[in-house]
């Protein structure tokens, strides 16, 4: 009788908890159009890698995740060390579609002052990815 | 008063009343907010700074707080729904003693009369030493910040 329980909370947990990899993300990112009908852009790492690294309004993505996405961040306001970014040297980082969506459109709307396009997103990640 | 009398009367007024004080501490702790809500409360705003203590404010600055999060101080904090109340249940929940904040549309601790008091003594040069960076950042003098330690033995202050 508890065995049945047992998988059942595993199952919710795993899919609670998220069980997507960076890759998962880049996908879901990367097929999703501009425009309604047409075909999704092809993510690229240097396009990433451009947007990353602009100062869009007074702060880029590396203003709290530094020039290196490999290596560990701080908060621009308030000093707080933040983990890596790139998923090569933090496993844990988008494997969770929530919360990787939460802070697209927290940080973009503080660093370019709107959210992130699909394609926005999809380079960073595929410029993440890339970072070994 | 003979010794059955008091009995009686424990039956009938002290056990009920402790019953009572047991109850609402009970509602406290397990209706009001439960262990989930103070992990949802600790990991959503200790993100960007130390999860600040539920009883650094009054509740009622924490409502301010919460009903602004996608202009929090300048960024964006926003939250969805569920963590939301999540987040407010904890910190509505936590008993006193209450701290009011600074009267503002965005009540700060750092700017309020009880931190200003607590931290008299600390020169204004030391809040704008490279390692501190600023009032906000507790945990920079108090080690114990993240686990909600602020006591005077265990502070250290960075050069
Ligand atoms: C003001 C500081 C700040 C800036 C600027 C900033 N971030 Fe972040 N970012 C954070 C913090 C804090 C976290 C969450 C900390 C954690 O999870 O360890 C975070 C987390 C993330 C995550 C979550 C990854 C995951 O799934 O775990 C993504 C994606 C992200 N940032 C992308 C960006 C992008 C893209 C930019 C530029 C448009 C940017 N950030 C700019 C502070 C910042
Ligand atoms: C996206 C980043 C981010 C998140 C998430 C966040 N905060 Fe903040 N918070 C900030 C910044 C930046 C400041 C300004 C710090 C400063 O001025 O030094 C701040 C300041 C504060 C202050 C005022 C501190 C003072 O100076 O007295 C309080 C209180 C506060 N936050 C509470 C919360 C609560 C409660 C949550 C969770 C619902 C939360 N924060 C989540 C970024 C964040
Ligand atoms: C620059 C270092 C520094 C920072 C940053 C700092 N404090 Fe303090 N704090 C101190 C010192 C020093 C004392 C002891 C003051 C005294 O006894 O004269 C203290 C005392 C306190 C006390 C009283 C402790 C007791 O047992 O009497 C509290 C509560 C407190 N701080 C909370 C905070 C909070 C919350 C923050 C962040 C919002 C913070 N502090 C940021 C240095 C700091």
């Amino acid at each position: 009788m508890q065995r049945p329980i047992v998988l059942l909370l595993t199952v919710l947990a795993a899919s609670a908890a998220g069980a997507e990899t960076a890759t998962d993300l880049l996908n879901t990112y990367g097929s999703q159009p501009v425009v309604k009908g047409a075909t999704a852009p092809v993510p690229t790492a240097a396009a990433g890698d451009r947007f990353f690294h602009a100062r869009h309004k007074d702060w880029s993505c590396a203003s709290c995740h530094t020039g290196d996405p490999r290596a560990e961040g701080r908060h621009a306001v308030t000093g707080k060390p933040i983990a890596p970014l790139a998923p090569a040297a933090n496993p844990r980082r988008f494997t969770d579609f929530a919360k990787a969506e939460k802070w697209f459109k927290r940080n973009c709307n503080d660093v370019v002052g709107r959210e992130c396009t699909a394609s926005e997103k999809a380079d960073v990640l595929a410029y993440l990815i890339s970072l070994h | 008063m003979p010794d059955s009398r008091l009995r009686h009367r424990f039956r009938t007024v002290a056990r009920p009343a402790a019953m009572l004080v047991l109850l609402m501490a009970f509602q406290e702790e397990v209706l009001g907010a439960s262990p989930s809500d103070k992990e949802t409360w600790r990991a959503e705003c200790g993100s960007c700074h130390v999860a600040f203590p539920a009883n650094a404010l009054k509740p009622n600055d924490w409502t301010l707080i919460l009903a602004a999060l996608d202009r929090h101080y300048g960024v964006d904090a926003s939250l969805d729904a569920r963590d939301l109340a999540a987040v407010a249940a904890y910190l509505q929940a936590q008993p006193g003693p209450e701290r009011p904040g600074s009267a503002a549309t965005l009540p700060r601790i750092t700017t309020s009369r009880w931190f200003r008091e607590e931290h008299g003594e600390v020169p204004q040069s030391t809040w704008q030493r490279p390692g501190v960076k600023g009032a906000a950042n507790c945990a920079a003098c108090h080690p114990g910040a993240e686990s909600g330690r602020f006591d005077e033995d265990s502070i250290r202050i960075p050069k």
